[in-house]
């Protein structure tokens, strides 16, 4: 187990609550690194999403690792060893693209879906990238920042406040 | 306006009839939908025939136990759902059928999308919980726990023991009555109406509790940031005693009334099932993971809250088909009851919340008599409080599987982002690999004892 | 609904009587539960809440063969065309019961993805507010429905095309006399 964390000695990392390690890979780092933790005994790949960090006042990362608008957010989970390990690759707002862990993990496949539908992020590769939650002909990825709640001003108050 | 061909039999001629204005549009979805065989690409094909889970040889689809080279026209492509009494809740379906086998199938889900991972990120830490709880909602109080879980370890507080307690007896409280819903509409969809009746009785002195202690039936609200919301009414004890003694004891006549039953068995037996090499490929967890003899549990495994004190067993299957679900839900509603009446004994005395005054409003009493009081009361349920900035990922064990919390904050009262990993969603996926190959009624049984619960596969 | 043509007298409104005790008394909902007030509409239909006293447990799953909708839950974007296809295929008389408060007005989700309030897109008789509304709360919307056919309410409301209310002026407030659920421990 402690050579699969050792994987990560190449890719800028750091400690996190909760988890062992958090892992800063590139995108051509991206798909080799969870190979390795796959074969490394990480059987499962709990969850993915996108987070987009337009406005965001600044967040903590290694050195070496350039801060984009968004980042795909890997968790996964050793059954055996009872551990979990974070993997956050940064992907740019000009290509949003990352290659697909489906060939690796096939749960990930509604996943991505759902991160494609609500922010846009393009998975290279998915078997079937449509939308999954909104209609087919919406317009638009809702949970970007930059795409307003779409609020229906209610009529009996007077001063827009956050409710 | 567009126009319906109606075949008249009697001239043998085309009469068109025009759709009326106020007719809605159609409710085609697109490329969401299953599309026949010659317009879909190979990698779905094999993703739906589960080539892709890059089984040994030994275990890959047999091809010829079903005749997957059926030219298009000898199959048929039906929609089921989403307004279907068998599809808990608004799922999809769409089945390319040979007759009555089911060949291919595709879940379309969306139909309850509600917005609530944005919709966080407009509400405070504090009323967070209230959009948080009506994910999940036949086990609200999972959901309640595991957003206060995920702040509570970004602000770096510890809860005081018998707030902790207090939620672990509200959420096995909650597991067993997800569970007892969960038979109960399983009964139904495989035909026992009976059961359905019972389950539903039981779960309302469960119900009953929930409403004399957080004031609400259900989407409670009632696990917060901090500790809980209010502490358990006096008398607690005997009522959680009698809800445990009558739902042990009415857990054996489901016993009588399912288990031994030939019918059930036959349509649960052999049904639906799932090995562990698929189970783990695809991220499935919960009862689903456990039927197929993997012992995952997170209580057991990597526990949060106090389960490591408490006694209980993790409940595993061996063939992984309906009949090993059924019965590990029906044995973890016993462990539940077990680990309840540990959990009464062993209940420590304290605040039901942390006294810090960041996080906690003071006692409703001081308001009147105290201007700090007041405005600290203000500030936090108008403004809220500030979360340090930070990341993390916080799973628990919900009557589905894992139910994790991703919550990044930004410094401010208000979550950055909050992305809800909803177990649900996940295990929809072996939808495709579990009804292939069975008959249409098998569909109906296999979807329900997947458990899903659509709140939370669409948020 | 076919009684308004009827020329009046003793005779048809015997007759106009019958057959609104007999609509209101075996009302069949049609299942349109969504999310949790589905939770909630079942466990009115279960044992310890009872629709059938009203003749009302069986949901029946066809829309063509149910006289009321209940919609229970919040209606999605992706919902709505959905919705207005089952209300289509039910047949008259037929009455819409908006049941908690994202049928009703959207509820606490103010945002792009929740239809604000289901009469947007069907017309609705009684809305039942709640989140979710007690079983308790259905029932009594459900017995609003009854008592408005039961005096005629609904047919003067809808020839005018207002909303229904419960006019107090023309029926006196009446309140079931129905057994509560015994509670553990709760003193009433």
């Amino acid at each position: 187990m402690t050579d699969s964390l050792g994987q990560l000695a190449g890719v800028p990392h750091i400690a996190g609550v909760g988890v062992d390690q958090i892992a800063f890979p590139g995108r051509e780092g991206y798909l080799p690194l969870i190979a390795a933790l796959r074969d490394g005994g990480f059987e499962m790949c709990a969850d993915l999403c996108v987070v987009d960090y337009l406005g965001h006042p600044g967040r903590p990362l290694p050195d070496g690792v350039t801060p984009e608008r968004f980042e795909v957010v890997v968790n996964l989970l050793s059954l055996s060893a009872k551990r979990r390990v974070r993997v956050r690759v940064q992907v740019p707002e000009s290509d949003p693209s990352v290659p697909s862990l489906f060939d690796l993990y096939p749960g990930t496949e509604a996943m991505e879906r759902e991160a494609f539908d609500l922010m846009g992020v393009i998975f290279i590769n998915h078997p079937d990238l449509t939308r999954i939650l909104m209609p087919e002909e919406w317009e638009g990825h809702p949970l970007r920042k930059d795409y307003g709640n779409a609020r229906v001003p209610v009529q009996f108050k007077e001063a827009p406040g956050p409710r | 306006m567009t126009t319906i061909g109606h075949h008249n039999d009697e001239d043998d001629t085309m009469r068109t009839i025009e759709r009326p204005s106020w007719s809605p549009k159609d409710t085609s979805e697109g490329a969401q939908e299953l599309l026949t065989r010659s317009e879909t690409v190979a990698s779905e094909l094999g993703r739906e025939s589960g080539a892709v889970l890059r089984l040994p040889d030994g275990q890959v689809l047999d091809a010829t136990q079903i005749d997957i080279d059926r030219p298009d026209d000898e199959t048929m492509i039906i929609n089921m759902g989403p307004q279907h009494p068998s599809t808990h809740g608004v799922l999809r379906l769409m089945l390319e059928l040979d007759g009555e086998v089911v060949l291919r199938t595709k879940p379309i889900i969306g139909y309850l999308h509600t917005g609530m991972e944005k919709t966080a990120e407009d509400l405070t830490y504090v009323q967070g919980s209230t959009n948080v709880t009506r994910m999940d909602y036949l086990s609200p109080l999972h959901n309640e726990l595991v957003f206060s879980l995920a702040t509570e370890s970004l602000l770096g507080l510890e809860m005081p023991s018998r707030a902790t307690w207090i939620r672990m007896l509200m959420c096995e409280l909650n597991r067993v009555s997800s569970h007892l819903m969960w038979m109960a509409t399983n009964g139904m969809d495989l035909g026992s109406t009976s059961m359905m009746i019972y389950g539903f009785r039981e779960r309302e002195m469960i119900l009953s509790f929930f409403e004399k202690t957080t004031g609400l039936r259900l989407n409670t609200n009632y696990i917060r940031p901090g500790g809980v919301a209010a502490d358990l009414p006096d008398g607690w004890e005997d009522d959680v005693a009698v809800i445990c003694d009558t739902v042990l004891e009415r857990s054996f006549e489901y016993d009588d009334l399912l288990t031994g039953q030939p019918i059930f068995r036959e349509r649960t037996e052999g049904v639906g099932g799932l090995t562990a090499e698929e189970a783990l490929a695809l991220s499935v967890t919960g009862p689903l993971l456990r039927s197929t003899g993997v012992p995952w549990d997170l209580r057991r495994s990597m526990p949060y809250l106090a389960y490591d004190e408490l006694d209980f067993d993790v409940i595993v299957g061996t063939y992984g088909d309906n009949f090993d679900r059924y019965a590990i839900r029906l044995a973890e509603i016993r462990e539940s009851i077990k680990m309840i009446r540990q959990i009464v004994e062993k209940m420590p005395s304290g605040d039901y919340r942390i006294q810090d005054p960041k996080v906690t409003p003071p006692p409703r009493g001081r308001i009147d008599a105290s201007m700090e009081a007041l405005i600290h009361h203000f500030k936090i349920f108008t403004e809220g409080f500030k979360v340090p900035e930070g990341e993390v990922y916080l799973p628990i064990e919900s009557p589905r599987g894992e139910l994790g919390c991703y919550l990044v904050s930004d410094g401010s009262s208000k979550p950055f982002r909050m992305h809800i990993r909803g177990p649900s969603f996940v295990n929809l996926q072996v939808l495709p690999l579990l009804l292939r190959g069975g008959l249409l009624s098998d569909a109906v049984a296999v979807i329900s004892s997947v458990d899903p619960v659509m709140g939370e596969v669409d948020r | 609904m076919g009684l308004e043509d009827l020329p009046h007298n003793f005779l048809t409104g015997q007759i106009e009587d019958l057959v609104k005790w007999a609509r209101r008394s075996s009302m069949w909902p049609a299942t349109f539960g969504l999310a949790c007030c589905a939770i909630e509409m079942m466990a009115a239909g279960a044992a310890d809440y009872d629709l059938a006293r009203f003749g009302m447990e069986v949901f029946r799953n066809s829309p063509r063969q149910a006289d009321v909708m209940i919609v229970a839950g919040r209606v999605s974007q992706k919902m709505a065309p959905v919705l207005r296809q089952v209300y289509d295929q039910m047949m008259e008389p037929k009455w819409v019961i908006s049941m908690g408060v994202c049928a009703s007005s959207g509820g606490m989700f103010n945002n792009y993805a929740v239809v604000q309030g289901v009469d947007q897109i069907v017309p609705v008789d009684v809305y039942a507010p709640g989140c979710p509304p007690s079983p308790e709360t259905l029932i009594h919307a459900i017995l609003t429905l009854h008592e408005s056919i039961r005096t005629g309410e609904i047919t003067k409301r809808r020839q005018q095309g207002m909303p229904l209310e419960m006019n107090h002026e023309h029926a006196s407030p009446w309140v079931p006399d129905v057994p509560t659920a015994v509670r553990l421990g709760t003193p009433r």
